[in-house]
């Protein structure tokens, strides 16, 4: 039997297939652990079929897909299994939303979003896998968006 | 086509036949531009000219197109007078235009603040350039240039020359050029190359530019030399500056080598990439192209407050 790194959860949402060495800033994106009281497990460099991945376990929350959307930015394949009784109640692969705010800084320092404006930083996804997204007011496209990251 | 209402930011946001019919627009404007016609089209009205940084032609095309219209200018060429000195946002002063007038035009040295504008403000926002951004009303009287001189803006030869890495005016002009299918080839310095995402955009509209560093080359089978001035404001350090400034140099003795029917456009202003003697052959059209302004923000002015000739 193969030896389990952390636990199973018995309800909760997992956030498998993370690109290997970005779970922390999923977490940092998803807010966790600052809008959650969840108990949060972090796997990092586990080998699967296609390499290494990341692996998360928030217990005793289920995300709400939408939300976790985001995190496509930096980790494109990754899935969202939502855990009820132990059992995979529901699976989701990620999906970047056509517009993203407020969690990448413009590349530009030059750009407005940059500057002392009342307005949160704003993409325009221009594709979902690679990610390629471009500033809503400079349209500059940052090259290594996972350094972006606010 | 109706624009009432509408932001002109980008030129990208713009389609060809969107663009074709602010051309259209902007041919009839022509004597109304020159004082041979007179229009109140845009009687009453009031525009904002919010200059942050300094402009002659722009400024004063967009001030003398709305004159013409029969509409009223209010605003600032020097910010040094204005709240910005205090620290205030430019939402802050953009939500007092709005409330001050009925279409706003912002100069901005920070790239996107046209578009920042635009989210703050109801009435209408032209872009009059931000930073090495976006420059879309100077696109649009580049294209008008070309097409009344060559009667058609697709197929032409078109060389753009000197700063293509921070020139805002070239970004624009390259994208806008290869919905038209022009043949394009970049001339720069290896310091002063086109960005990659701007030859990117150019290539998935079909368009096939080339670069180069020899402006003999680019000059042979040109239709248009568009010349841009290598702007000192925009160098991160002045030593990239000094290594650059003045390696490109239009004379007679260059445009020799040129077809008979080039025209050599620049954005303005000129410094010492074009000697004076050029201006009066009749390859010089800068000074044509700098009036084409006042018809095109004409057009756009009307087109976006709603008024007809």
């Amino acid at each position: 039997m193969r030896e389990l790194k952390i636990q199973t959860i018995k309800n909760g949402s997992v956030i498998d297939h993370i690109t290997a060495g970005n779970a922390v800033k999923v977490l940092h994106i998803l807010g966790i652990p600052r809008t959650s009281s969840s108990t949060v497990s972090v796997a990092m460099n586990v080998k699967s079929k296609f390499g290494k991945k990341d692996i998360v376990k928030v217990e005793n929350r289920e995300l709400d897909p939408q939300e976790v959307d985001k995190i496509a930015l930096i980790a494109p394949k990754a899935t969202i299994n939502i855990i009820r009784d132990f059992e995979v109640a529901e699976k989701h692969k990620v999906k970047l939303p056509k517009e993203i705010s407020g969690i990448v800084r413009c590349s530009n320092p030059t750009c407005v979003s940059n500057f002392n404006e009342p307005v949160e930083s704003r993409f325009i996804v221009i594709r979902e896998d690679p990610p390629r997204i471009k500033c809503y007011f400079c349209e500059r496209e940052p090259e290594d968006i996972a350094e972006r990251i606010i | 086509m109706n624009f009432k209402g509408r932001d002109i930011i980008s030129i990208k946001d713009f389609s060809k036949a969107e663009i074709n019919y602010i051309l259209e627009c902007s041919k009839k404007m022509v004597p109304y531009a020159k004082g041979e016609k007179y229009t109140n089209i845009l009687k009453d009205r009031v525009l904002s000219s919010l200059f942050f940084e300094p402009s002659t032609r722009t400024r004063l095309s967009f001030e003398s197109a709305m004159n013409r219209l029969g509409g009223r200018v209010i605003g600032f060429s020097d910010p040094s007078g204005t709240s910005q000195k205090k620290g205030e946002s430019l939402a802050d002063t953009i939500r007092m235009a709005d409330s001050y007038s009925d279409v706003i035009v912002v100069r901005h040295p920070q790239e996107g603040a046209a578009r920042l504008a635009a989210e703050f403000a109801d009435v209408p926002v032209l872009n009059a350039g931000d930073g090495a951004g976006r420059h879309p009303t100077q696109c649009l009287l580049d294209l008008f240039t070309i097409l009344t001189e060559k009667k058609k803006i697709e197929k032409n030869k078109i060389a753009l020359l000197g700063d293509l890495k921070y020139g805002r005016t070239v970004h624009s002009l390259a994208y806008a050029l290869s919905l038209y299918g022009v043949e394009l080839t970049f001339v720069s310095p290896e310091s002063l190359k086109m960005p990659k995402e701007v030859i990117n955009e150019c290539k998935e509209l079909g368009a096939e530019p080339r670069s180069t560093s020899s402006l003999e080359k680019a000059i042979s089978d040109a239709d248009v030399l568009y010349v841009t001035r290598i702007q000192k404001e925009r160098f991160p350090d002045a030593e990239e500056y000094n290594r650059v400034v003045g390696i490109y140099k239009i004379d007679n003795d260059l445009l020799k080598h040129a077809r008979k029917d080039i025209i050599v456009m620049h954005p303005l202003p000129r410094v010492t990439e074009i000697n004076p003697e050029v201006d009066k052959t009749p390859h010089a059209l800068y000074f044509k192209q700098a009036f084409n302004g006042v018809p095109v923000r004409m057009a756009l002015l009307s087109l976006i407050s709603g008024g007809r000739l």
